[in-house]
């Protein structure tokens, strides 16, 4: 039933760029990536109960590590992509022995601080960084020599990249380690008990997901050309947060339904009223009033009532 | 190695656990045979649950050694202990309710296991696990119930599914703590039958207050009252003791 469901879904994902025009191309895969950086915040929230309020550093760092190796070093795509991602995995590792000294929101306040710390760095440090003007003029990569300049190729792109990071997050959750994680979560007194260790666990599933806000960072840096200090403000970590809880945190789909309706705001109703935000902060409320565990969640409830009720 | 060096399979030295001017374990001391059964007894705030928290590794004392076969565990992480052999059950129910009771045991099984780290095979692909999880629901009569969340199922089930975590891991020293309460009779008998049958290959050292039970299933009995231990040995003598009758089962 459920493969039934997602068939058109699959093939709308696929045609779009038949059908759309580029306006529509270039919101999907704006979509796209910020899905790939909801979903791997969601391995800390959702299914680790770490609230972190600075993933926006794994974004950020990726994608400023590529445009100063691409455009100042002269590095080519395929190295300064390693390289960007194996920088931000090391980052991560590093950011998770901090933070996770604490939990909650001695948590929430330490990954904030750090990111912060970088967004700052990011602004000062303009010899490195360009400060406020953010480094522009960067290219996109040309993998097997295919041109992803146009809003069609890129999307296929980002949609390729998209879906692999969904399956291998799918497959990280519901792996041994993904339900330790998860008993991390519920019961950490008592997995420890059972023999887990709890930090560890905590840690890997940090790196892990700064890996994957990595990845989302180069698609964000592919895609825009242009990276600015922004990408890493606090604002950036909690639109993400935002889209976690609102789509439904702690499930697979939920990210990206909620990184979706996030993007969709902002680009359509910033159109229209000029504190788009405020509308945000209204959309978000009724969510939260009316499905408190999320859109998927509260959707998929409420399919299930429909259903019950017709019988 | 220096196992069982002592011969014992939990030895207790002069443990003291104090929060702020409160003591709350004072130089206790025990020695546990392998294979020994035995009951834990004192008032309220005697000092019983930290004394387990303590042993499990959830707490550290002040001072004082806990041993585990002879090696000394008192520095070693909860995690490190349940490697070591030690499991526990705790008096509030601490379980995972969103999840169904197969999973819940099936947790109690990879804590051992290096399968835990796994992050590529699915865990519903692990059929030894199912399976065994399944074997021990059904020594604890739960088995009918496996494919249920634990938010669904009843109090007096829900405690047997501590006990199932617990014994699924074949634990060579575990902490019971009130396994019986809030039991109707009827499960008070189920449960203790369940405990007489553990195998004499785990040491099970249980606190209680149901006495009429509890008793039955001890041959040694340790009796606590602020933090101390008042009188410590065979149960007949424990039970027989003037001590006992004045702190625990007067008038």
């Amino acid at each position: 039933m459920k493969w039934i469901a997602a068939a058109p879904l699959a093939a709308l994902l696929l045609l779009l760029p038949f059908f759309a025009g580029d306006f529509y191309i270039n919101l999907a895969s704006q979509i796209l990536i910020a899905a790939v950086f909801a979903l791997s915040l969601n391995l800390l929230v959702g299914y680790g109960g770490m609230t972190s309020l600075g993933h926006a550093s794994y974004l950020g760092v990726a994608a400023y590590i590529s445009a100063q190796l691409t455009s100042r070093y002269g590095f080519g795509h395929g190295p300064a992509a390693i390289i960007s991602i194996c920088g931000t995995t090391v980052m991560a590792a590093f950011f998770g022995i901090i933070a996770l000294r604490a939990t909650g929101l001695g948590f929430l306040m330490i990954t904030l601080a750090l990111s912060q710390v970088l967004w700052g760095l990011a602004y000062r440090m303009s010899g490195v960084t360009n400060g406020d003007n953010g480094i522009a003029g960067l290219t996109r990569p040309m993998p097997f020599g295919i041109s992803l300049e146009s809003p069609a190729s890129f999307y296929w792109f980002a949609l390729i990249v998209a879906v692999f990071a969904f399956v291998m997050m799918a497959i990280f959750v519901s792996s041994a380690f993904g339900s330790s994680l998860r008993g991390v979560r519920d019961q950490p007194r008592r997995m420890a008990a059972l023999g887990f260790n709890p930090w560890m666990i905590r840690w890997i599933t940090f790196i892990y997901a700064g890996f994957w806000g990595g990845v989302s960072g180069l698609l964000y840096v592919y895609y825009n050309k242009y990276i600015h200090p922004t990408s890493l403000s606090t604002t950036s970590s909690a639109e993400a947060l935002l889209g976690v809880i609102a789509g439904g945190s702690g499930t697979l789909g939920g990210p990206a339904v909620g990184a979706a309706l996030v993007l969709l705001l902002k680009n359509y109703a910033s159109a229209y009223i000029e504190r788009w935000n405020m509308l945000l902060g209204l959309v978000f409320l009724f969510i939260v009033l009316v499905m408190p565990t999320g859109i998927v969640p509260g959707v998929s409830k409420l399919m299930t009532a429909l259903r019950r009720g017709s019988q | 190695m220096t196992q069982l060096a002592s011969g014992y399979a939990l030895e207790v030295v002069n443990l003291t656990k104090a929060f702020g001017g409160l003591t709350v374990t004072q130089n206790i001391s025990l020695a546990m045979r392998p294979g020994e059964r035995r009951l834990i007894i004192g008032p309220n705030g005697a000092g019983k649950t930290t004394l387990f928290n303590q042993i499990s590794g959830d707490m550290r004392p002040n001072s004082g050694e806990i041993r585990l076969f002879g090696t000394d565990v008192t520095q070693f992480t909860p995690y490190r202990r349940a490697h070591f052999g030690l499991s526990r059950t705790y008096q509030i129910i601490t379980l995972f309710t969103g999840d169904t009771l197969e999973h819940n045991v099936t947790l109690g099984l990879l804590g051992l296991r290096p399968s835990r780290w796994q992050m590529w095979r699915p865990l519903s692909h692990y059929g030894d696990l199912a399976t065994e999880a399944r074997r021990t629901l059904d020594t604890v009569g739960l088995l009918h119930l496996a494919q249920h969340p634990v938010s669904e199922i009843a109090y007096g089930e829900k405690r047997r599914v501590e006990l199932a975590m617990a014994l699924a891991q074949k634990p060579r020293v575990l902490l019971l703590d009130e396994p019986l309460a809030g039991l109707s009779d009827t499960e008070r008998a189920q449960v203790k039958s369940l405990i007489a049958s553990i195998p004499r290959e785990t040491t099970v050292i249980m606190i209680e207050h149901d006495m009429d039970t509890a008793l039955d299933l001890a041959e040694t009995v340790t009796l606590l009252n602020y933090g101390r231990v008042i009188v410590d040995g065979e149960r007949n003598a424990v039970i027989a003791d003037e001590r006992t009758r004045e702190v625990y089962l007067g008038t």
